[in-house]
């Protein structure tokens, strides 16, 4: 139980700037969810959600032996996306994931933000978003998009964890995102299989959790767009870091990425710097608040846009 | 199950048990803040961060190697910043050959990766003292005082109690599984891997159900009881002349090890 989860990151192997970044993502995004979940649901889901956030913390005690002593393990994000909706899952999926940090030192404080970000987000756009956009169909299709948004949740959370890695100069990406993406290739058909055969189980016995109905009401079309969206961008982007490290690296490198992570922010950023304050600590400074703000402006963005499509 | 498998808090009559939670949280966060801003290579400041970690532990009456001694938790996740070791921007140390692969480990990126491992290291520490040092109630009061929004916090409590009520009843289903699993000796118990994890869903589905209607129980019992949405508590939580003294000298050393470390 209280082995450390390899997505977990501990703190130190982030630089501050991207985990300042992602702390920034993540706070508007649960903020979003605080506010609809305030609006859309009754003071009764709080100790629900704080019951349901129990469930997925204990659901990641169940393992099965797979093959030569390892053992599939669930992780739950694309699970709680699904029957809960999103925005609930954020808010569970958050709880889950800071007391794993703060109780069991399973993930870092600083690195928190992402940590949220890779487990409790990304799951929930990729799996409510393409649960969302068959809900209508016939059971067999539903839970054979319940398993690949399953498996896919998985391995989105492998790669993006992987890429902060190696922006914050922790990881050689040519090594880290074979790695990372070819053991979670695997766990992740632990967590699709698991997956399915818990909506299976919970269909056949309270139908009324699941119907289409109540999963169009938890989450608006706008989800289906944000999840396809992660989705394609992960199924793109792994076997791309994968096989062309140096073209993701150039592409990093030609947007200023690359620097953002190369030590701590002071020291090695020459190139990234304010033009009129010259290149002082000061106008590092002032270049990763403006990153981190424009950032956050898209998230908002995004989360408006959503909540829009959501109405 | 005993309600302190998951109970990390240590009970003690110490300066650092009676010191006001929100002062932990924040000395704690500025500490793990302090380590990820210091340069790589400063051992310098990264020893004299271990010091004041080793004074802590002796504050806190626990054993000056209390934290040390479970501190390894977030070694296996070192394992991914093994890498950085060939990080190509510093002088080559050395080739080796891997198949297919040419490993070559740089000055830079030795440097680069043990200061990661005793940045994390140095990290974790704070974070197991702090939990063990502060009773987890008092913890999320003090999320609530630093304007956590309290529908987290409300989550986050009802987590920690539910969490050993329904880590027993996962033992009892996995118990079940297991009484149900009998083997004999040379026959291959078990089917497929797809018929196992077919078990285990069937085990995640029901622990769900019984979670879900478990909720529903426990929120009309809260309800009789008079719950109006605010969990409570005795402990009133009140900034004391020393919390703030002892706030402070910590800031002051934390922005001296900066110091330190950049110079």
């Amino acid at each position: 139980m209280n082995s450390p989860l390899p997505l977990h990151i501990p703190d130190g192997f982030l630089t501050v700037i991207i985990s300042g970044v992602f702390w920034a993502v993540t706070i508007v995004m649960v903020g979003i969810a605080i506010s609809k979940t305030n609006k859309s649901l009754g003071e009764k889901q709080v100790p629900l959600m704080g019951v349901m956030a129990a469930f997925i913390f204990a659901a990641q005690m169940l393992n099965f032996p797979v093959a030569g002593g390892t053992s599939g393990h669930f992780l739950g994000g694309a699970l709680a996306a699904i029957v809960l909706g999103p925005w609930a899952a954020m808010l569970v999926m958050t709880a889950v994931i800071g007391v794993q940090a703060l109780l069991f030192q399973d993930g870092g404080l600083l690195a928190m933000g992402a940590n949220i970000f890779n487990m409790g987000i990304l799951t929930a756009a990729i799996g409510f978003g393409l649960y969302r956009g068959v809900s209508g169909r016939t059971r067999k299709i539903r839970l054979a998009v319940a398993g690949c948004a399953a498996w896919l949740a998985v391995v989105a959370s492998a790669l993006i964890t992987s890429l902060q890695l190696w922006l914050s100069g922790a990881s050689q990406l040519q090594i880290v995102v074979p790695a990372m993406l070819g053991v979670h290739i695997l766990i992740g058909l632990g967590e699709a299989l698991i997956t399915v055969a818990a909506l299976t189980f919970i269909e056949r016995t309270r139908p009324d959790l699941l119907n289409q109905e109540s999963v169009t009401e938890k989450g608006g079309r706008g989800w289906i767009v944000a999840g396809v969206i992660v989705s394609i961008g992960a199924v793109l982007l792994s076997p791309f870091a994968s096989t062309h490290p140096d073209g993701l690296e150039r592409v990093a490198e030609d947007m200023g990425f690359l620097h953002l992570g190369q030590s701590a922010p002071y020291r090695l950023l020459p190139d990234y710097t304010i033009p009129f304050l010259g290149a002082t600590p000061l106008s590092t400074i002032v270049a990763g608040v403006v990153g981190a703000l424009v950032v956050l402006g898209l998230a908002f963005v995004l989360g408006q846009s959503l909540r829009k499509a959501g109405r | 199950m005993h309600a302190d498998v998951f109970d990390r808090y240590h009970e003690s009559e110490s300066r650092l048990h009676r010191l006001d939670p929100r002062v932990k949280v924040a000395v704690t966060v500025l500490f793990i803040l302090s380590n990820a801003l210091l340069p790589d290579g400063a051992w310098s400041a990264f020893g004299l961060t271990w010091l004041l970690l080793v004074w802590a532990n002796h504050l806190s009456r626990l054993g000056v190697d209390f934290s040390f001694r479970r501190s390894f938790l977030a070694l296996p996740f070192a394992l991914a910043a093994t890498s950085a070791v060939f990080s190509p921007l510093g002088n080559p140390l050395a080739e080796w050959r891997l198949g297919p692969l040419t490993l070559i480990p740089t000055d830079y990126g030795l440097v680069k990766f043990f200061s990661i491992l005793v940045r994390s290291w140095l990290s974790v520490q704070a974070a197991i003292l702090l939990v063990a040092v502060t009773r987890f109630p008092d913890m999320i009061h003090a999320f609530e005082h630093l304007r956590v929004p309290k529908i987290l916090t409300t989550i986050i409590a009802f987590l920690y109690r539910y969490l050993f009520v329904l880590a027993d009843e996962v033992v009892r289903l996995l118990r079940a599984r297991e009484s149900r699993s009998a083997a004999a000796p040379g026959v291959r118990s078990a089917r497929s891997v797809l018929w196992r994890a077919k078990v285990t869903g069937n085990l995640a589905g029901q622990l769900f159900l019984r979670s879900y209607e478990r909720s529903d129980r426990i929120h009309n019992a809260m309800l009789a009881r008079g719950y109006d949405g605010n969990l409570r508590t005795l402990n009133l939580h009140v900034m004391k002349p020393g919390d703030w003294s002892f706030f402070s000298m910590c800031v002051i050393l934390i922005l001296l090890l900066q110091l330190i470390g950049r110079l």
